[in-house]
């Protein structure tokens, strides 16, 4: 598509800012038994709805899914891998934070 | 075969020959469309359509009880013997116009397969409720393409608007009821063409009006593909490709 404006233009006159590529998006799909949306990829598309059809076509075209979550990349808060240690290290030897030690009814459901 | 073929067959042709001759064009962009999300969504598009053929082409042979099958029809007939609308036999060109086709037959499509899902034929009821919700999507796509390449960029609005004069003269030739359409007709088994003009005139024009595009002033229409009287030049070109496995390889199976 040559279609390079935002989606809220007004009209075929406002060709001012011209990007060369529509914005990245993050989709989330739940699957058939999923019961959470998983991130599966991104694609490229020039508004919400656009990038809910794209992944439709993308991702789930052997019937994957039940629903779709599209997030725009730009919205994405993303920790830096260089605060990997702090962030990330001082759990490594709670194993005491695991819910291994004890047993888990089968009436509590997914946990 | 008979010698003149019933009224259910050659309906049953018209509906195959289109979804697959569309099918076909639209299978051409497979690896060349502008955005590898739009090269994705046509590639399941035209699967979507050859699928539909496949369906209709099924039973318009065993309508016609010559034993040939749905293959037969789609790859072992010439080009005076396909039913399909004229339009969706031109080449793609460029984008615009495969865009701006797909509207106008989608916006067709979707109001007739829903006319056929309550059809006295059951196999043709059937056929169409699977159909329709694909073409519900279809039409969701097509339709927001064409305003946002009209309302896009001056160069997409021009080619948008050159599609629409181009392919204008083309939209009408499903609408001319026949003998076949009345029989269908009679037969509670299909409306009138005819009779869903003013609903996809009006889905038409409020998109085009959206999409800042004008509507070609004139009523002319091309006729010929749909009841088998002439096509363009390009079906025989097009089929040349399609077939050419069938014909060099006859019976070649996966």
């Amino acid at each position: 598509m040559v279609d390079k404006d935002s989606p809220n233009s007004k009209g075929p006159d406002e060709t001012s800012s011209t990007k060369d590529e529509w914005p990245l998006w993050e989709i989330f799909i739940r699957g058939q038994h999923g019961m959470s949306h998983r991130h599966v990829g991104s694609l490229h598309a020039a508004d919400a709805k656009h990038a809910i059809k794209n992944a439709r076509d993308v991702y789930t075209r052997r019937n994957e899914g039940v629903s779709i979550w599209v997030v725009e990349a730009s919205n994405i808060a993303a920790s830096s891998p260089s605060d990997k240690g702090p962030l990330f290290d001082p759990s490594r030897d709670k194993v005491y934070r695991h819910p291994t030690f004890y047993d888990l009814p089968d009436e509590a459901g997914n946990m | 075969m008979s010698d003149t073929p019933s009224p259910l067959f050659e309906f049953l042709l018209r509906q195959g020959d289109s979804a697959l001759v569309l099918g076909h064009r639209t299978s051409e962009w497979c690896g060349l469309a502008p955005a590898i999300e739009e090269d994705i969504a046509l590639a399941n598009i035209a699967l979507d359509l050859i699928g539909q053929a496949k369906l209709w082409l099924e039973y318009a042979g065993e309508e016609e009880g010559a034993g040939r099958t749905a293959n037969d029809l789609a790859f072992l007939r010439d080009a005076y013997d396909f039913r399909n609308l004229l339009m969706l036999e031109l080449p793609n060109e460029d984008f615009g116009r495969t865009i701006m086709r797909h509207f106008f037959y989608d916006a067709f499509e979707v109001p007739w397969l829903e006319a056929l899902s309550a059809s006295s034929d059951e196999r043709v009821s059937h056929i169409a409720q699977k159909a329709a919700k694909e073409a519900i999507y279809h039409l969701e796509r097509s339709e927001d393409a064409v305003i946002a390449l009209g309302d896009g960029t001056e160069e997409s609005n021009q080619r948008m608007q050159k599609a629409l004069n181009d392919l204008w003269p083309f939209a009408g030739e499903v609408f001319r009821d026949d003998d076949i359409d009345r029989a269908m007709h009679d037969g509670a088994i299909a409306p009138l063409p005819s009779s869903l003009q003013s609903v996809w005139k009006m889905r038409v024009q409020s998109a085009l009006q959206r999409a800042y595009l004008t509507l070609p002033d004139s009523e002319f229409a091309h006729s010929g593909g749909r009841v088998g009287f002439r096509h363009t030049e390009h079906l025989g070109h097009m089929l040349a490709t399609m077939q050419f496995l069938q014909r060099a390889y006859p019976g070649a199976t996966w």
